[in-house]
């Protein structure tokens, strides 16, 4: 049950896209269509699910004080947390690099349909950011998957709906200024105050 | 100081902003900008990697290997940011835990990384470091407006000092709730980006 909660907050509550704008810079550039912005939310989803746990293991057995022990009794006081950052973005970068890699061998079909995006992801500071929140929550190995799937769930339903929205507006009158990225963050305010009725939600 | 020179720091202040017109680094601009002084050390730190990590690719730019060069800007990029991460938390360790993971998110802020790639993997070290100071003072522009906007209106202070009294401490101000809230940040990029394409027409994208 804890980690159901953890999985609903993080997809709707906590979104990350309109509660704490992260991966916005995609957001607002890969939804013009549906159909890409299904392709992004799904590599999105995938990607957050596999690099949120291995960033975990990371952090429990080589970077926590005290982790490097096994090696040598001599590096039991060694905090490697500072080069955190480095560690987290090389392993993401090296995820979707090898991700993109093995769909390409095991799975053509998804390949052609996720191939495009895929190399935007280690970019994408959603990424990022669940990783960065991750070891700001103490979060375990259990935890810490089901909090990376719900972040991808929530990023994804979010840049869908926008995408369906924007296709939408193609037949309403925008005042030119305002026309492309001003009505685009319009909509988002808008879906971000949508999202807001989650907010009182308790777990 | 030449043509060239001028047009490479003056444009990313208005018409080539990175924000309102190059679309690059939205994420921290909006959570940040609650209060003005969580965006003037974000915009501080932001200049300061922005201008140092171009600086930094531009010289290596004729040496990375074309395939593995998004992985070789990440680690640049990763290292300056650390560095402004530690100097934070040991001379501002309260704003530092309030901008809590956006001073990590540096790293993947697009500007850092746009400017890089677009900028100073074609430019010489100098021009690089000139313009990566410039978009880092456009982003810092817009931040700071948009944060002075927010405080004002959602909190009836500005820096912490208040400037109108709110109704719960006894004043006449009923602070605005939403410009705390995200839907309040949207709005306002989104006025802005009106008013700078309303202003200078060449802007607006047709559909």
């Amino acid at each position: 049950m804890h980690l159901f909660n953890i999985f609903l907050k993080s997809a709707f509550i906590e979104n990350m896209a309109l509660a704490f704008f992260l991966g916005m810079c995609s957001f607002l550039a890969v939804s013009k269509k549906v159909e890409t912005a299904i392709g992004l939310g799904a590599a999105v989803i995938f990607v957050l699910f596999i690099t949120t746990p291995l960033n975990n293991l990371i952090l429990q057995h080589v970077l926590a004080p005290g982790a490097l022990g096994w090696i040598s009794p001599k590096l039991e006081t060694v905090d490697l947390t500072f080069i955190g950052f480095i560690a987290y973005i090389a392993t993401i970068a090296a995820m979707t690099q090898i991700v993109e890699m093995a769909i390409d061998r095991y799975s053509p079909a998804l390949y052609t349909a996720l191939g495009v995006f895929l190399p935007l992801i280690a970019v994408n500071c959603a990424i990022l950011g669940a990783s960065l929140f991750m070891v700001q929550r103490e979060y375990n190995l259990a935890e810490s998957t089901v909090y990376g799937l719900g972040a991808g769930v929530g990023w994804a339903l979010a840049i869908i709906a926008l995408a369906a929205i924007r296709e939408r507006m193609k037949y309403s009158n925008v005042p030119p200024a305002l026309r492309g990225l001003g009505i685009t963050f319009m909509v988002s305010g808008l879906m971000a105050m949508g999202f807001m009725i989650f907010a009182g939600i308790q777990l | 100081m030449n043509k060239d020179t001028k047009e490479i720091l003056v444009g990313p202040l208005l018409l080539k902003n990175p924000i309102t017109y190059q679309v690059l680094g939205i994420c921290s601009a909006l959570a940040v900008t609650t209060q003005l002084k969580t965006a003037l050390v974000m915009s501080l730190a932001l200049t300061a990697v922005t201008t140092f990590s171009n600086l930094a690719i531009s010289l290596v730019r004729n040496r990375i290997p074309g395939s593995i060069r998004v992985i070789t800007q990440l680690a640049i990029i990763a290292a300056l940011v650390i560095a402004a991460d530690q100097v934070m938390q040991a001379y501002l360790f309260d704003v530092s835990k309030q901008l809590s993971v956006f001073v990590g998110l540096i790293i993947t802020n697009c500007i850092v990384m746009g400017r890089a790639e677009a900028y100073a993997m074609a430019n010489p070290p100098l021009k690089s470091a000139l313009d990566g100071f410039a978009n880092g003072a456009g982003y810092s522009l817009i931040l700071i407006s948009v944060a002075v906007v927010r405080e004002t209106f959602g909190s009836g202070k500005l820096l912490g000092y208040e400037l109108a009294p709110t109704v719960t401490n006894g004043g006449w101000y009923v602070p605005n709730g939403l410009m705390i809230l995200s839907p309040g940040a949207f709005f306002l990029i989104a006025i802005f980006i009106w008013v700078q394409r309303s202003i200078s027409k060449s802007m607006q994208e047709k559909e």
